[in-house]
């Protein structure tokens, strides 16, 4: 992967974006309006199915969020990234992304004509190609998202703890393939309502 | 469809079925700590295959228990819980790897071994995933039957195994809502503790069921679980 390394995107509400992070370099996600859920899937820049596994990194961490030095692992246990610096607090990774399908279930067929998280993942995957489809849509990281889970077993969706300007800085551990969603929800709590623009930033330390 | 079957799975094992919908899939387990590590994908195109996020936050809860049914990313139904021992089974901390077997327990081989030979649920669930033409591609999160990681609440998310959660004789049954292919490892789950290789058996029971009717629990619980049925019910039309 190239040495050169600069990343300074806006993502609007409801787009994606793809694309490549080296190893070693800083990558920082900020929630410009507060309240902005942002989807995100991590892959092995050299093996997309050595990807992002929430389920094993919650495992690996002992906990269900994500905050400073969380180690993102990949289905095979190698590191992706660490969080580095987080001045919103926790994110989720067990929500997982919204999908046309998943709003059917969840508020009602009236939903089904609505964008989602995981209509953006597809396009942009495909737009990518080398391969990238469906089927290596993995469960995602939710940075700036609330979901807390309870001793008695629940899981709900709350307001947002985050605001405008706060922010997730991320080391990547190996060449990286980054895919975002720039969450369109409007049904429940995680966009504040009111879906925004996020920022993407990268340098070398 | 009348008739039945019933096959002993030992404990470290793995198993891939194939099973039309409206048929009953019952586990009992043989021996204490059991676990269940399953996947289940849709027959017709496994690309549609259970999700773990989806089914959690549409039925808001971080357990699995009756009367959820279990998602696909598609929104539908591929099966129901529709009765179990016990009201807690795990969904959020995946499946053991093979080298974390081998530093917890040693290494081991058929050479060494025989039939034996202590296998991760990776290994156990990819051998089965590779006889329907999938693969690493298609693991996603799975369940944990017979498993419970307890949320302490705190500011983390802190999860807690509880040793002792299952025993012999507790059992789930799930109802199939949909054709599905149900791929499952009887490896022990990664934080149980114990560093005695002992994995506990279960016995598989299919049995012939019935489409659940309009007094079935998992259409009067929530309107996301009566939805997925609807949708699962909607492919068949």
């Amino acid at each position: 992967m190239s040495d050169e390394f600069e990343l300074d995107a806006i993502v609007e509400a409801g787009d994606g974006w793809i694309g490549e992070v080296p190893a070693g370099t800083l990558f920082r996600v900020t929630d410009l309006h507060g309240n902005q859920a942002v989807d995100t899937l991590l892959y092995d820049a050299h093996d997309y199915t050595n990807r992002y596994s929430a389920m094993d990194t919650i495992r690996e961490q002992g906990a269900a969020y994500l905050t400073t030095g969380s180690v993102l692992l990949t289905v095979n246990g190698d590191t992706l990234a660490t969080i580095v610096d987080d001045t919103c607090g926790r994110h989720d990774t067990l929500g997982g992304a919204c999908s046309q399908e998943s709003n059917v279930v969840r508020y009602g067929q009236h939903t089904r004509y609505q964008h989602s998280c995981r209509s953006t993942f597809v396009r942009k995957a495909k737009e990518w190609g080398r391969g990238l489809e469906k089927r290596d849509i993995a469960h995602n990281i939710n940075f700036f998202m609330n979901v807390p889970l309870t001793a008695d077993g629940g899981l709900t969706f709350e307001d947002g703890v985050s605001a405008p300007g706060k922010y997730v800085e991320l080391r990547a551990e190996r060449d990286l393939l980054l895919l975002v969603s720039n969450c369109p929800q409007l049904n429940n709590p995680c966009n504040g309502y009111d879906p925004t623009p996020i920022r993407l930033t990268g340098r070398r330390p | 469809m009348t008739g039945s079957y019933t096959i002993e799975i030992p404990g470290g094992a793995a198993e891939s079925l194939r099973v039309r919908r409206h048929r009953t899939l019952t586990l009992r387990a043989l021996g204490a700590d059991p676990n269940v590590a399953m996947l289940i994908y849709a027959l017709d195109d496994p690309t549609e295959r259970l999700n773990v996020p989806d089914t959690l936050k549409a039925q808001m809860s971080a357990r699995i228990k009756p009367p959820m049914t279990l998602m696909s990313d598609m929104g539908r139904a591929l099966a129901t819980v529709t009765d179990s021992s016990l009201d807690w089974h795990d969904a959020i901390t995946g499946h053991s790897m093979s080298e974390q077997v081998e530093a917890k327990f040693g290494p081991s081989s058929y050479a060494a071994d025989r039939n034996a030979r202590r296998r991760s649920a990776r290994d156990g669930l990819l051998d089965e995933l590779w006889k329907h033409d999938l693969g690493a591609r298609d693991l996603h999160a799975n369940i944990n039957f017979f498993t419970k990681a307890v949320p302490s609440g705190d500011e983390r998310g802190t999860l807690t195994y509880v040793p002792g959660h299952a025993s012999e004789r507790d059992f789930v049954t799930l109802r199939t809502e949909i054709d599905v292919l149900v791929v499952l490892s009887t490896a022990p789950h990664p934080l149980n503790p114990s560093i005695v290789w002992n994995p506990a058996g279960v016995l598989l029971e299919i049995a012939g069921s019935t489409a659940p009717g309009p007094e079935d629990p998992a259409r009067n619980w929530r309107a996301e679980t009566s939805r997925s049925l609807e949708l699962a019910e909607r492919s068949y039309l």
